[in-house]
């Protein structure tokens, strides 16, 4: 019995995603489409005890949900679920292949379709979760720390949105894709961000968020393999998971990347991200995502601080500032600068992006001012950007963190 | 799918944008036509079908109404007192969403700084 709870929990990995996109594109009702898919797994729990598991998984389940979803509609009487009833049975199982994406995967329709720009990002990220990577609605609320009753009716008035203002249920056509795309992979890389570095509250990590977005990385790779953003998303996300082990220490305190015990780093997270990054990088289209992965890939083939390419790191990060824009990415390419060059070239421009006031409010503006500052034996300085730094950071271990480095300069 | 878009935009024309002369603009003030024909034809030739639509007269004819029991109260003035108000109306048929995003988007409105609301229109 134990087995077939593995089997069914196994199955639910990885079929769940795909038999609710394929019942959405049957039924075109998402409520519907996630209780038969549900009913589907309960029924598996009782018979794949006594018939084994079936050779296709993913296909019985599949089959199973789309038989639960024509019962109920026969024994609604309503004329709408007749309807509904006469467009389920005369819907394929494969799905047709739209020519102009030429993807005819339902789970990326159903990926796209949750990061719609109509609808709002909060309810895109907890619609990827729900429908494509088969969290509760309780483990939702729990992860963003709201009630479940929010979280709820978050998904509700999402999914109504989709129904009543005909969100169309497919991947965008050749003119909307690349603009469409990128607002998937933004909704991945929150996901990721919200694991790795929570915004709020006393965990500094949430490694199932982070995990879950490797997950819908992974699959969206496979599904669009010509998107190199989508492989330069998903390196990215490895390297960065491949340091998560050394970024806290036993006391659960912070470690900057400068003193991390790299022996904790995953050398095969390095390994597969620094691969699918080369991989993407030949097809000479380079953007966001697979700058970042270029950054982070430096960081995770160096021995240490001082043996990373930091010239290489701050012309990647002056690359991304082209292609778009920011200050949080001039701030970085000030520390890159500080390490190449020395820490005044660095605090030049963290003095320059200070004096523009786009990063106001920033904690890592101020900390990143007092660290260079402290590098230069400034200790009265260094203490008063620190202190300014521990009025805006969130997050405990943070506080922690510059609160050490504080103490520091003032002993 | 029917759609109600919202011309929306400040009671003061916006203002033209930062050059020193308007760019001719390929909507004809040699030809008299009105600034949304270009945007009928384009809509047209896409399959959206334009039902019905009109610019509004000035906010400043606005009247509100609201019947409380057998009083109606009436006020003048536009419901909500913004910066940003109703200058005018489209009713479009299409597939689905994302094509009255895009006939929303090519409105003279969108085009020259207004913001066009989007909102299906409750079928029975």
């Amino acid at each position: 019995m134990a087995d077939v709870e593995a089997e069914v929990a196994d199955a639910f990995r990885k079929e769940w995603g795909r038999v609710v996109a394929t019942l959405i594109r049957m039924t075109g009702d998402w409520d519907l489409a996630e209780e038969c898919a549900q009913e589907a797994f309960a029924t598996a729990l009782t018979r794949w005890g006594t018939d084994g598991v079936p050779d296709r998984p993913g296909a019985w389940l599949t089959t199973t949900a789309r038989n639960r979803a024509l019962d109920r509609l026969r024994r609604s009487k309503t004329e709408a679920a007749k309807l509904q009833e006469v467009a389920v049975l005369s819907v394929p199982d494969e799905p047709p292949d739209y020519g102009d994406s030429g993807v005819s995967d339902d789970r990326l329709r159903l990926m796209f379709t949750c990061c719609h720009p109509a609808l709002s990002l909060e309810a895109r990220v907890a619609l990827t979760l729900r429908t494509l990577a088969g969290l509760t609605t309780a483990e939702i609320a729990k992860a963003f720390l709201v009630p479940e009753a929010t979280m709820a009716k978050r998904l509700t008035r999402a999914k109504h949105k989709i129904r009543d203002a005909a969100i169309p249920y497919r991947v965008p056509p050749a003119h909307l894709l690349p603009e469409r795309t990128g607002g998937v992979l933004a909704v991945l890389y929150l996901l990721f961000n919200e694991g790795y570095a929570a915004t709020a509250g006393d965990d500094l990590l949430r490694p199932d968020l982070s995990h879950e977005a490797i997950r819908l990385a992974r699959l969206l790779t496979r599904l669009m393999p010509d998107e190199p953003e989508a492989a330069g998303l998903l390196a990215l996300m490895l390297l960065q998971d491949a340091r998560s082990a050394a970024r806290l220490d036993a006391d659960g305190e912070l470690v900057s990347l400068e003193d991390q015990d790299r022996s904790r780093w995953d050398p095969a997270e390095i390994a597969e991200g620094i691969s699918l990054l080369e991989a993407a990088l030949r097809r000479q289209q380079a953007g966001p995502y697979q700058l970042q992965a270029a950054i982070a890939a430096c960081h995770g083939e160096a021995e240490d601080a001082a043996d990373t390419d930091w010239q290489q790191i701050a012309l990647l990060y002056g690359e991304l500032h082209r292609i778009v824009p920011s200050a949080v990415v001039e701030l970085n390419r000030a520390v890159a600068v500080a390490m190449a060059e020395g820490p005044a070239a660095g605090l030049a421009l963290v003095d320059d992006l200070s004096a523009r006031g786009d990063l106001a409010g920033y904690y890592l503006l101020p900390a990143t001012r007092a660290d260079l500052l402290r590098r230069l034996d400034h200790r009265g300085e260094a203490a008063s950007s620190y202190r300014a730094a521990l009025d805006l950071a969130a997050t405990e271990p943070e506080r922690r963190y510059l609160s050490r480095r504080l103490a520091e300069v003032t002993s | 799918m029917r759609y109600m878009l919202l011309m929306c935009g400040e009671v003061e024309a916006p203002e033209p944008r930062a050059v020193p002369e308007p760019p001719p603009t390929p909507t004809a003030s040699d030809t008299d036509e009105p600034c949304w024909t270009p945007w009928a034809r384009e809509m047209e030739a896409r399959g959206v079908i334009l039902h019905d639509g009109a610019q509004l007269q000035s906010v400043a004819t606005a009247t509100t109404v609201r019947a409380v029991g057998a009083e109606v109260l009436v006020a003048d003035g536009p419901f909500a007192e913004t910066k940003e108000v109703i200058l005018g109306y489209d009713v479009i048929e299409c597939a689905d969403l994302d094509e009255a995003i895009f006939a929303a988007s090519r409105h003279p409105v969108a085009q020259n700084g207004g913001v066009v609301e989007v909102r299906p229109i409750l079928a029975y």
